[in-house]
């Protein structure tokens, strides 16, 4: 700590090279904390996706449907707890680009499968007794500014009304929240009941997928196969596969998200080092007589590297810090796509992570340099005037 | 430091040789110096350019080693002491003073002064009156919080000696330290250099091109050909 009064007025010493630098490392820090909340956005939920859940879909496609007695079937196996329907309903919202989810569901079914929505009892009731009563995300209602008592009119695409018409009105009766930040908050979702009774008659009887509550998380494999067994050599036979891996496959549809973050991540970050350990070096460079002057009077190879090295840290961290800092604060403004991102949070273990790689980042910029001003002898660096 | 042995001999150099590689060519700067400084002794060295003056200075100081041959100063083979032990005994017994002054440019004279303070356990606070006892001995405590480049040729060089004094080492090693300066400014540092070995019992080793700094010194000697003499070459 002695030594950081000097290290500072060493950073200082070229102003404009520091700034730039530091300014290259906080855009880096910021596409860092958009990257990793881009990613939590692509994966939608896994995080937060339950152990003891699985999604049970047709084993052709999640478009093919699957027939509502198999709940009931599913129900009398061994290890299932719960088994719950859903359905994707795409309607539109005013207009296509006003994308979300919609759902029908069976309220008291379904919130039990996902206790970290949480509607108020009163809302609960409220749905329970409303049969165009839908329950929507907070984030969506306050995208669309939507409150209780509102009633909202969906064009559907896939499922029309008996009468022809493809306008479903829904009356808002609750608006659904978590404490969990990795919950979606974008979704919609309706009484199953009420699609089922205005759907055509042909259509009725068939759902999406459904969702499966499993006794012991560790069986579900086991489950997954005994459900697939249950419908094997059936006209809708099934695929069951725990959320997460469910969830996983629909981010895998659109590549290997993983390994495109870390690609791009990788890349800003070879550069920043560059850019880094580039204005470390310099900074050595210019300095060699001062550091000779520094040995003569007594400081040690070690304390020479130690002072670079620190420097390169200090500068690291700095830029970090306020690369993280405003990452932290726009992301939390929410989905600056407006939609597309249902899950948008700077997750805390990246912000950790991005914590480490402050450090990390100043630490091998300044390697070289540090090396370069241990290895100096205090005779060679005296003797450039 | 260790005060000098009882013939108040500070500095023994027995035969020391350095040479240096130029490409294939080996070049012998020093070739078995033998040189005594006693305690409180004021000494000039003089020689031509490459004689090897800053080469004994440096072998003196322990920023250097010679080839062959024993470098004593109070009782310390410091020929022989490991690099990281060196550094602590140089930061403790010697203090430098270079032709080009070498202030650190950012930061001010007190902080400078207070650079080979930190290398000591001493507190902010003793480190403080250290530097400003320092700073008053150079005659320069209104510029305490002065940046070098605010600072005349003369001033930069009074802080580059404060620094050296800062830790109150015996020895000063003094390269051509009025070699960048005029006149004036060369007798100032000249009287001061007097004054730190006449009134606080410095041991002074001054390198110097100028027969007008040498005669200052107690004692003049001349370096050539790799070996000392107490008269010029003729």
């Amino acid at each position: 700590m002695r030594f950081l009064y000097l290290i500072w007025c060493n950073l200082k010493r070229k102003k404009i090279r520091t700034t730039l630098t530091l300014l290259s490392i906080v855009v880096a820090f910021l596409l860092y904390g958009y990257l990793a909340a881009i990613q939590q956005g692509l994966d939608m939920g896994v995080s937060v996706a339950g152990a003891d859940r699985l999604v049970v879909r047709h084993k052709v496609s999640i478009i093919q449907t699957l027939p509502e007695s198999y709940e009931a079937r599913m129900e009398r196996l061994e290890g299932v707890v719960d088994a719950t329907p859903a359905t994707y309903f795409g309607g539109v919202y005013q207009d296509p680009i006003n994308f979300f989810a919609q759902t029908p569901v069976k309220p008291a079914e379904y919130l039990a499968m996902y206790p970290e929505f949480v509607v108020p009892p009163d809302q609960m009731r409220a749905w329970e007794e409303t049969r165009t009563g839908a329950v929507v995300g907070r984030t969506i209602a306050e995208r669309f500014e939507w409150s209780v008592g509102d009633r909202v009119p969906l064009q559907a695409t896939i499922w029309p009304r008996q009468d022809g018409g493809r306008t479903w009105e829904f009356d808002i009766v609750g608006i659904y929240d978590s404490e969990d930040p990795a919950a979606d908050l974008t979704q919609f979702f309706f009484r199953y009941d009420y699609f089922r009774e205005v759907l055509p008659e042909g259509a009725r009887g068939q759902v999406g997928w459904y969702v499966v509550r499993v006794s012991d998380p560790d069986r579900a494999v086991e489950v997954s196969n005994a459900i697939d067994a249950e419908f094997a050599n059936s006209p809708a036979e099934t695929r069951a596969e725990t959320e997460l891996a469910f969830v996983q496959g629909f981010a895998k549809q659109i590549g290997n998200i993983g390994a495109i973050m870390t690609a791009v991540l990788s890349a800003v970050f070879f550069t920043i080092l560059l850019v880094a350990g580039n204005t470390m070096g310099q900074a050595v460079r210019e300095r060699i007589q001062e550091i000779g002057v520094l040995k003569a009077i007594g400081f040690t190879h070690v304390q020479v590297l130690g002072m670079v090295l620190g420097e390169s840290v200090l500068l690291g961290v700095i830029g970090g810090l306020a690369g993280l800092g405003i990452a932290v604060v726009a992301i939390s403004g929410g989905d600056p796509t407006g939609g597309v991102f249902p899950i948008f949070f700077f997750p805390v273990r990246d912000i950790v992570i991005g914590l480490f790689l402050t450090v990390l980042l100043g630490l091998v910029a300044g390697m070289l340099p540090a090396l370069q001003a241990l290895r100096l002898s205090a005779v060679d660096a005296l003797r450039r005037q | 430091m260790s005060e000098s042995n009882g013939d108040g001999i500070l500095v023994s150099v027995q035969g020391a040789r350095r040479e240096f590689s130029r490409g294939n060519e080996r070049i012998r700067v020093l070739d078995g110096v033998d040189l005594e400084v006693r305690s409180g002794e004021f000494l000039s060295l003089m020689g031509p350019s490459g004689s090897g003056k800053s080469t004994l200075l440096n072998l003196i100081g322990g920023l250097d080693r010679p080839n062959s041959g024993t470098v004593e100063v109070a009782g310390d083979r410091i020929d022989k002491l490991p690099d990281r032990k060196l550094a602590g005994w140089r930061a403790r017994h010697v203090g430098f003073v270079f032709q080009f002054y070498n202030l650190l440019p950012v930061l001010n004279a007190a902080r400078n002064v207070e650079l080979p303070l930190l290398l000591t356990p001493l507190s902010k606070a003793q480190r403080k009156q250290q530097v400003e006892t320092a700073l008053s001995i150079v005659g320069l405590t209104d510029r305490a919080r002065h940046y070098p480049k605010t600072l005349s040729g003369g001033e930069q060089q009074r802080v580059g000696i404060a620094r050296a004094i800062a830790t109150d080492p015996t020895l000063l090693l003094c390269d051509e330290p009025t070699g960048d300066l005029d006149r004036k400014a060369g007798d100032e540092i000249l009287d001061l250099l007097d004054a730190l070995c006449r009134d606080h019992g410095k041991t002074v080793i001054m390198v110097t091109h100028d027969p007008h700094a040498s005669e200052r010194a107690d004692r003049v000697l001349h370096l050539l050909d790799g070996l000392l003499a107490t008269e010029p070459a003729a």
